[in-house]
């Protein structure tokens, strides 16, 4: 027999696995996952199951904020406790900014802010704001890869891939930043993400290709 | 993470008046929402300092001066640091990674708090996070741990590179609270665990670091930071020495010492530095005073290795200065 409409459990109503997922983790998280009022209407349209605002000890709350992510600006209500990958992943659908130990210490949640490699995991959404967000999504120029992505491809520089987005994004500050002079200043430079298939060699190839395509001295 | 209000005061004074025992400030969050997320810290407050206007990095008459929002990467690139304190620099660039030095404060980096496994785990005692539980550490997984300043309460180690270089170079710290401003020696701004090991540094409720002091230096400009850890980059250390030398022909005629990774606060060591203080520019007076810098370890079952890594760390710096590498 058919259970009734209202009882059937999410995955079933013709949702998506990652929409299914994206639910289970904003449950289990405890989080309130709101959409973007851009793109979902109003505050009452939320994806999550966990409609109500987080029971809060007379602390805490929602706060409307607005976010620029490669170059569109968005206003979203978050609970403060929001991180900006989890705003990312899971309120701007851009989920190739990758969570990996989400306590700062692998560097798959590499984005810019205003041009500067920071840790998206360990930055309150909130704490975003005014800032300039740029993630791997953003860095291709319409079809045509940045030279750092080009580079990656052309090298091998992965295996698995779940580091890349972090290595990618790392990688471009680094080469802006000037530090790929050599190759133990270009390991030193990249130390802050890791790579647990050990694609490393590659990835420093990547790194010194894509510089010196970026300096105009390769072709 | 435990639910909190997030506050963004534009003034130091209003910041201070939002800072109340259950509020944490935040800058670069580069610790607090770590710690916030293991629940280890559970701040029904966060007060967004970044608003304030604690920033600028100066050289004068009197020495350096850096204001507390300064972010870790630009301070140790900024020219009048390299040029006149190569330990604070070269400190800094050997912490964390580019991601972290780019985002984690100059007045947060001195708050840090330690990377203690039991502290960390609040499935755990640890006397640090709730006093009178107890310390795993002492008959366990301690090889990280602390061999000076150690306590029947407490054996963790200080974490931050920079805060050796900053006792090493006498530096102070200027706090601001509600009632007013004061000037700390670090040195004595950090405590030792003692029987109180929650309470790590003299910092009130409200109160926040404005700005780092350290005075002028001359011969600064010969110092270095040696750290010596477990792989080459983005990670603690298990011995780290700051050292500043000063020398005239074959004779030091002053120096500076302090030592990370091994202590429960960072350890400065005047007697060390007494010690090389008019004595020939020789890998023996450095082997002699370094020797000094055991005095008083208490190692534990797993890090004992430290007494004598600390000691050949001193050496090992002291030769490079001293052109003797």
């Amino acid at each position: 027999m058919e259970p009734p409409a209202d009882s059937r459990p999410d995955h079933e109503d013709g949702s998506s696995r990652r929409e299914f997922i994206r639910r289970l983790a904003a449950i289990s998280a405890g989080l309130t996952v709101a959409a973007p009022l851009g793109r979902a209407g109003t505050i009452t349209e939320k994806r999550a199951l966990n409609d109500e605002p987080p029971k809060t000890d007379g602390a805490g709350g929602l706060m409307e904020i607005a976010l620029n992510v490669n170059g569109n600006t968005e206003r979203l209500i978050v609970d403060p406790r929001v991180t900006l990958l989890d705003a990312l992943r899971d309120r701007f659908d851009l989920t190739g900014t990758k969570k990996g130990c989400d306590r700062g210490a692998c560097g798959a949640c590499t984005v810019h802010l205003d041009g500067r490699r920071v840790l998206s995991c360990l930055t309150l959404a909130v704490m975003a704001q005014r800032k300039k967000i740029t993630t791997i999504e953003g860095l291709a120029t319409g079809d045509e890869l940045h030279p750092v992505q080009a580079a990656f491809i052309e090298c091998d520089g992965f295996q698995c891939g779940y580091c890349t987005p972090g290595q990618i994004m790392s990688a471009v500050a680094c080469i802006s930043e000037g530090h790929t002079g050599s190759d133990s200043e270009i390991r030193e430079y990249m130390s802050g993400n890791l790579c647990r298939c050990g694609a490393y060699p590659n990835i420093v190839a990547a790194v010194k290709t894509a510089a010196a395509k970026m300096k105009g001295e390769v072709n | 993470m435990r639910p909190f209000t997030y506050e963004l005061p534009s003034g130091v004074s209003e910041a201070a008046n939002l800072g109340r025992p259950d509020s944490a400030f935040i800058a670069g969050g580069t610790t607090i929402v770590d710690l916030m997320k293991l629940e280890v810290v559970k701040p029904s407050r966060v007060v967004d300092i970044n608003a304030l206007s604690m920033r600028g990095i100066e050289m004068s008459t009197d020495g350096l001066r850096i204001g507390a929002l300064e972010k870790m990467s630009d301070t140790a690139l900024h020219p009048e640091v390299v040029a006149n304190y190569p330990v604070i620099s070269e400190a800094l660039l050997k912490s964390a990674s580019a991601q972290i030095r780019n985002m984690a404060s100059i007045g947060g980096n001195l708050l840090q708090r330690t990377r203690c496994g039991y502290f960390r785990d609040v499935n755990t005692p640890c006397n640090k996070r709730e006093p009178g539980s107890g310390c795993p550490a002492i008959d366990g997984e301690n090889r990280m741990h602390a061999i000076l300043g150690t306590s029947s309460s407490c054996v963790a180690t200080h974490p931050s590179d920079l805060a050796v270089a900053l006792v090493a170079l006498d530096a102070s710290v200027r706090l601001q609270s509600a009632s007013g401003e004061r000037l700390v020696k670090l040195d004595d701004f950090y405590l030792v665990p003692d029987t109180t090991p929650h309470r790590e540094n003299q910092l009130l409720p409200g109160e926040l670091i404005t700005e780092i002091r350290v005075p002028r230096l001359a011969w600064a400009t010969r110092s270095t930071y040696l750290k010596i850890r477990d792989r080459e980059s983005y990670e603690f250390s298990l011995a780290s020495a700051a050292v500043a030398l000063d020398v005239n022909g074959d004779q030091i005629q002053d120096a500076r010492v302090a030592v990370g990774g091994v202590g429960t606060k960072p350890w400065n060591l005047p007697k060390v530095r007494e010690a090389l203080t008019g004595k020939p520019l020789a890998q023996e007076t450095f082997a002699a005073a370094a020797k000094l810098a055991g005095d008083g370890a208490v190692p534990l079952k797993r890090n004992a290795f430290k007494v004598d890594l600390v000691q050949r760390t001193i050496i090992r710096a002291l030769m490079t200065l001293g052109g003797l590498a």
